[in-house]
């Protein structure tokens, strides 16, 4: 879903069909703007501006509003403090485990051959589908007080990885997916045929044409699990210093009407949002210069 | 063959290969697939009348009224500027290009919860930065169905581009040239040679938008206020059902909203080969 650029490079130099002709050419350069295009970018950015920018710069405007101590004592609140590192915590935890599992459900999917491959690969999308209100209370159903497992999570920290767990789980096997199906089998098997072992091959070989595709799913998981909030509604009590994250401390400020605070930790969900999408635009850059 | 021998030896060997299936389809398993089939089975255990029963209790009609609402309205703004800043971002070269393709990404990657503290911050009547004069000419926007529209086209924003974009790139523009040098006009050229070009992929970003749409719940909540019987949508009613003890029209909100969304996901994968044809 998420892996091809809005930006991507300027169009390739398209090959001629005839291969006589020695000029290439190129295809065409992005035009200049009419009179009817530049009244649509005019109103493009008169909505995109109140939509999107206008909203934004509020909440970093209003974040320091209280000038840089009053952003500061703000997120030194020890309440605060203790929602942004659990957060943090859960989010890098939850990216760790999407790293392995990711790679390994993609693997399967591409190289493995067994009954009920496409059923897993529809399951695999169904956290991106499913509304993600109804996520928290698909994982009270199995995982809480009525738990045909026997398992209760509800209201503790295990109940936020496992609903960050949900949401995030497509991301990484839907980069590393297409990248490990248009990857050629030629270098594995010269590197087999040299007698290289298994996992030298897949460490040597596999793993480094993964990396970038790998690395996207990551950043991409831990923006979604760093800014969860929907999905853990139902499935926690909002205990403060114990379980409450990030996204639940900016409603909470809200709620008491103190918006300069919401604001200042919806900022540093804000600052990591940004710092992923350019940390994206660079992996892709580079995968994009590579080829 | 000496090359399928190889390939043969470069499949993974059985133990792998089982401990791989067996551990990743457990995780997924225990984590989506058994969950998800438990609501279904709260929802639907009575009996599909006791469903719609469910589905009649206290405000939910107007809640359900309400998400149709404002998620048609929002996938229409979505699809006809989505449309709009595609065409711009391939076809033409303005400055400030490259920062308007990134920026469109956020809503991708920010809390819904920042994106409604963003809009009340701006829109709210009281001391926002625009709120008080829209408030003088009769216009509400926080607290009211247009807050509650923009907070759910924000979130659906980057879909319909991101599907637009690489399609638009990939056909280029040597037949909308050929077109317009042979007399049509720009709503000739785009919708004679560009628009059935961009079909699939126009298709299938409205229906991801419309998935996504459906379900938006941390925005619309912090904008709407949740005013039972008035701007409650499907999603919020969930969640008060939930807390409210009456769990079946929770589940059966929630089956209804998880079906609409799975109807999408399939159309997806059934369009999905075509548009590669």
């Amino acid at each position: 879903m998420t892996q091809t650029s809005v930006v991507g490079p300027p169009s390739a130099p398209v090959e001629t069909q005839d291969p006589g002709t020695p000029r290439k050419r190129r295809a065409r350069a992005p035009g200049r703007l009419g009179a009817g295009s530049t009244l649509g970018l005019g109103v493009t950015m008169i909505w995109f501006s109140l939509l999107v920018l206008i909203p934004l710069t509020a909440v970093l405007a209003s974040a320091v509003s209280g000038g840089w101590s009053g952003f500061w004592d703000v997120l030194t609140n020890p309440q605060t403090a203790s929602a942004i590192r659990l957060t943090v915590f859960e989010a890098m935890g939850v990216t760790v485990v999407n790293v392995f599992m990711g790679t390994a459900l993609a693997w399967m999917l591409v190289r493995d051959r067994f009954f009920g491959k496409r059923v897993l690969d529809i399951v695999i999308d169904v956290p991106f589908a499913l509304p993600t209100i109804v996520a928290g209370l698909v994982l009270l159903a199995l995982y809480g007080q009525q738990s045909p497992l026997g398992i209760n999570v509800a209201n503790t920290r295990y109940a936020v990885f496992l609903a960050l767990a949900f949401v995030t789980l497509p991301f990484v096997v839907r980069t590393v997916q297409p990248v490990l199906e248009s990857l050629e089998r030629d270098t594995e098997e010269a590197a087999a045929s040299l007698g290289a072992s298994r996992l030298a091959t897949f460490r040597r070989v596999v793993l480094p044409s993964l990396v970038p595709a790998i690395a996207a799913g990551a950043a991409l998981s831990f923006a979604r699990a760093i800014s969860e909030y929907c999905s853990l509604v139902l499935l926690y009590g909002n205990l403060p210093n114990r379980n409450e994250v990030a996204s639940v401390r900016v409603l909470t400020y809200i709620e008491n009407g103190d918006k300069a605070a919401a604001a200042a930790v919806a900022s540093i969900l804000l600052v990591v949002a940004l710092v992923v999408i350019v940390l994206l635009d660079v992996i892709q850059r580079r995968l994009a210069r590579r080829g | 063959m000496a090359s399928n021998k190889l390939r043969n030896n470069l499949r993974d060997p059985a133990p792998v290969r089982w401990g791989l299936r067996i551990v990743t389809i457990g995780y997924v398993f225990l984590l989506v697939a058994w969950p998800t089939a438990l609501v279904f089975k709260h929802a639907f255990g009575n009996g599909i009348g006791a469903f719609f029963k469910a589905l009649q209790q206290s405000d939910v009609p107007h809640a359900l009224q309400l998400t149709a609402t404002i998620t048609i309205i929002s996938v229409l703004i979505n699809l006809v500027f989505g449309v709009i800043i595609s065409i711009l971002l391939v076809r033409f070269e303005f400055p400030g290009k490259r920062v308007l393709s990134a920026l469109i990404d956020v809503p991708l990657s920010v809390s819904p919860v920042v994106v409604g503290l963003a809009l009340v911050l701006v829109y709210n009547s009281r001391d926002g930065w625009f709120g008080p004069t829209l408030d003088q000419h009769g216009i509400q926007v926080i607290f009211a169905t247009p807050g509650m529209v923009m907070a759910t086209v924000f979130v659906a924003l980057p879909l319909v581009i991101r599907e637009l974009v690489p399609v638009l790139q990939e056909i280029g523009d040597d037949q909308e040239q050929a077109a317009r040098s042979l007399g049509a006009n720009a709503l000739q050229v785009f919708r004679r040679v560009t628009l059935p070009g961009i079909k699939w992929a126009l298709v299938y970003g409205v229906v991801l938008s419309l998935a996504r749409s459906l379900g938006e719940f941390g925005a619309v909540k912090i904008v709407s206020g949740n005013i039972t019987g008035q701007t409650q949508t499907a999603t919020l009613a969930v969640e008060q059902t939930y807390q409210n003890f009456e769990q079946n029209t929770s589940y059966a909100v929630a089956a209804l909203l998880a079906l609409s969304a799975m109807v999408c996901l399939v159309i997806v994968a059934i369009l999905r080969p075509k548009e590669s044809e």
